[in-house]
């Protein structure tokens, strides 16, 4: 099989993934201007929910088809109630504060996160395996991918076309995106704020959320998960420029690439491969690759 | 002046009387005191489940054990030589600069007497110059890497588990026994010293061993990286007839996951240097070939003794399944030092000073449940054992290790003034033991 076809394929398949992980990130920035580190422990809540209740599924006897719908369940439901309880019980009273100072608070509840999740599930690892095999798998020359490489893929461009379209379509994305440009001139025209934000927290805890399901079934889901893929997913975010969906979208791409291409060429170079990416982009674009031009306001 | 001597006399009773009293409860006061022990582990992170986790628990139920009197001779004396123990356990997830500030704390703020710990290599060679600086007696329980005592010397620290050259050098070995016509390899392994380092040795000891057979691809992830689709699909390009891999922790566990469905397996036999710890974690997912080593004749390679049965039982009651490698090795640091205590204390009890221990502990040779332990590198302060390999076969949904071989000491280990790699590289020549 020709090697660049190999590397094309493992970048895209490490790009979906990225861009799962980080999508839900770039969303509470681009419109809450939170840098929201709390996203590894909604990740990790997402991977252990999906391990627990499909796993359960499993061992019950159920079709292990359902698995996939109990990971989609567990993820929401941690969206649901993790979303919320950070937003209207933490969060919402520290609008308007310094940008460094809600990084702390994320920074705290990330903490609070992490100790909850081993007091809940312990340290030992859970395993949740068989929907990666479930689907079978397909050859690319002498390479074999399982399915669920493609459903990844999938998903990835469903949440991306889908949070696209809801924000340049629909009426309420419009206004969203009116809150992003200008937080008081949208509350000004009647936008409800405070609503918009509760709505894009808990949009975005599910996001990461599913981005831990999605991965449960190819790890060993333990404690400190969330810590590994929070660094990955700024990584992502600070690349495409902070809160730009599309942004995110082809720094995943371009960091999916090089890495693949890092491992199959120059396989020493892997563990520079994003910084690598980062320090090119940074150099020659400091905001990011879709860095928004903001107006000064006076 | 009427002298009368009687008085001073009854004076001089009674000091003497309250002095003995004094000294007597001191003496019994001391001698309740319990020894404490720091016991560094993983508690989180990707190493708690297979490494931190297991020593924990067996750590626990061997100073039970011990303050019971319950351990088989010559062990069974209460404690370390009557006087009970307490430990003091610290996490030693968060990286080598948050342990070096534990260990002060264990050391200056807790007053522990003695510390044993650290998984990480990393770790190990963080702390060890600490402890020295610290005088307080620390035994490294389960790391690795040779360079601890190959580039440095130490009075306090102590190693009593073999370093982990042996690891390369027995499974090289191993693999060759079994399939002499291995004509090309590859290796996976984590982006810092403990990967490093056991490629290096792995691919030294075949450059001697076999030096016809071709290294295809050396992956390096970076330590925690979880992802491995790239890996695997290099990996599989090269059609190599084993891959030798020293991951461990989420990381082998994840990369068993996603390379099993992949079929890497069925092209090129597995060898985990330290895949022991994974045997029941992975049934399901390590292919029937595997070879599996434990650092040492420990877990699944112990041999029966008063002292295995023991340490298995004691386990088991704690944890319901029999202990793994690094059970093993936090048992041999227990009973390394309590045998060091007891000689140090000799016939004449009472508490012995660090010194006298550290004395004691040179060139100690005790036993273990893995067999004797002979602290004969690293001026007597490094242990050296022989160690095992098998192969795995799932039978009944258990992966089970069959066609073990067990190597002595020096034909795996270099003898002291070597360093491992130029030992290797000059044809192993088993030194004089």
């Amino acid at each position: 099989m020709n090697q660049l076809l190999a590397v094309l394929i493992d970048g895209l398949i490490y790009s979906s993934w990225l861009f799962i992980i980080a999508v839900g990130l770039t969303l509470i920035y681009g419109v809450m201007k939170i840098l929201n580190i709390a996203h590894g422990s909604l990740y990790a809540l997402g991977a252990y929910s999906a391990a627990s209740l499909a796993g359960y599924w499993i061992n019950q006897g159920h079709a292990p088809m359902g698995s996939y719908a109990m990971m989609l369940v567990a993820a929401i439901l941690v969206g649901l109630i993790a979303g919320p309880v950070i937003e209207r019980g933490l969060l919402r009273f520290m609008y308007g504060k310094d940008e460094i100072v809600l990084v702390l608070v994320t920074y705290a509840v990330f903490l609070i996160l992490e100790d909850f999740i081993k007091l809940t599930w312990g340290v030992d690892p859970y395993f949740l395996y068989q929907p990666y095999s479930l689907l079978g798998s397909f050859d690319v020359g002498n390479l074999t991918y399982p399915v669920y490489n493609l459903v990844l893929f999938g998903m990835a461009v469903l949440i991306g076309v889908t949070l696209v379209w809801v924000l340049t379509k629909t009426r309420r994305g419009k206004m969203l995106v009116a809150v992003i440009h200008d937080r008081e001139m949208a509350a000004a025209m009647g936008i409800n704020v405070s609503l918009v934000y509760f709505v894009t927290f808990t949009a975005g805890a599910m996001l990461g959320a599913v981005g831990g399901a999605l991965t449960a079934p190819m790890i060993s889901v333990q404690p400190g998960i969330g810590a590994e893929t929070i660094v990955l997913a700024f990584a992502v975010v600070v690349i495409g420029g902070l809160g730009s969906l599309p942004g995110a979208a082809l720094a995943a791409v371009l960091v999916g690439l090089v890495r693949s291409a890092a491992v199959h060429y120059r396989p020493e170079l892997d563990l520079f491969a994003i910084y690598f990416v980062m320090a090119v982009v940074l150099i020659m674009r400091p905001k990011g690759l879709f860095s928004v031009q903001e107006a000064r306001k006076i | 002046m009427d002298w009368n001597f009687s008085r001073p006399l009854k004076t001089a009773a009674a000091v003497l009387a309250g002095a003995t009293l004094a000294i007597t409860c001191a003496t019994a006061h001391a001698q309740d005191k319990p020894i404490r022990i720091g016991l560094v582990t993983f508690l989180s992170g990707p190493a708690a489940g297979p490494f931190g986790v297991p020593a924990k628990m067996a750590a626990d139920a061997i100073v039970d054990s011990l303050n019971a009197g319950k351990a088989p001779a010559p062990y069974n004396i209460k404690g370390f030589g009557g006087t009970p123990l307490e430990l003091t356990i610290v996490d030693e997830a968060g990286g080598a600069t948050k342990q070096v500030t534990e260990l002060r704390n264990l050391i200056e703020r807790q007053n522990v007497d003695f510390v044993i710990g650290y998984i990480s290599s990393g770790d190990c060679l963080a702390v060890a110059p600490v402890a020295e600086e610290l005088k307080t007696l620390t035994i490294l329980f389960d790391c690795g890497t040779p360079r601890v005592f190959e580039e440095a010397s130490y009075k306090y620290v102590f190693r009593t588990r073999s370093h982990a050259t042996m690891d390369a050098v027995a499974g090289a070995m191993y693999l060759l026994e079994n399939r002499p016509a291995v004509k090309s390899y590859a290796g996976i392994n984590q982006n810092y010293a403990w990967g490093q380092d056991s490629w290096a040795d792995f691919t030294a000891v075949m450059a001697t061993l076999k030096p016809e057979a071709t290294i295809t691809s050396s992956q390096m992830p970076k330590f925690g990286a979880g992802q491995y689709g790239p890996e695997i699909s290099a990996l599989l390009q090269t059609n190599s007839d084993v891959i030798h891999s020293s991951l461990w922790g989420g990381d082998l566990e994840a990369f068993m996951l996603q390379a099993t469905p992949r079929g890497l397996f069925n092209r090129s036999q597995l060898v985990l240097v330290a895949g022991e710890p994974y045997l029941h974690r992975l049934a399901g997912n390590m292919p029937d070939g595997t070879v599996v080593g434990a650092r040492g004749p420990n877990g699944v390679y112990a041999q029966k003794s008063a002292l295995n049965d023991w340490l298995r039982q004691i386990y088991k009651e704690r944890a319901e399944i029999y202990p793994n490698y690094p059970a093993y090795s936090v048992a041999m640091a227990f009973l390394g030092l309590k045998a060091a205590y007891e000689k140090a204390r000799g016939a004449g009890g009472g508490a012995p000073a660090t010194d006298d221990v550290i004395k004691a502990f040179e060139f100690l040779n005790f036993d273990s449940p893995a067999g004797k332990v002979m602290m004969k590198l690293g001026k007597g302060h490094q242990a050296v054992t022989g160690t095992a390999y098998g192969t795995t076969r799932t039978v009944n949904g258990q992966v089970t290790v069959g066609d073990i071989k067990y190597y002595a000491l020096e034909r795996v280990q270099p003898p002291e003034g070597v360093k491992s790699l130029d030992w290797i590289k000059s044809g192993m020549k088993p030194g004089n033991w």
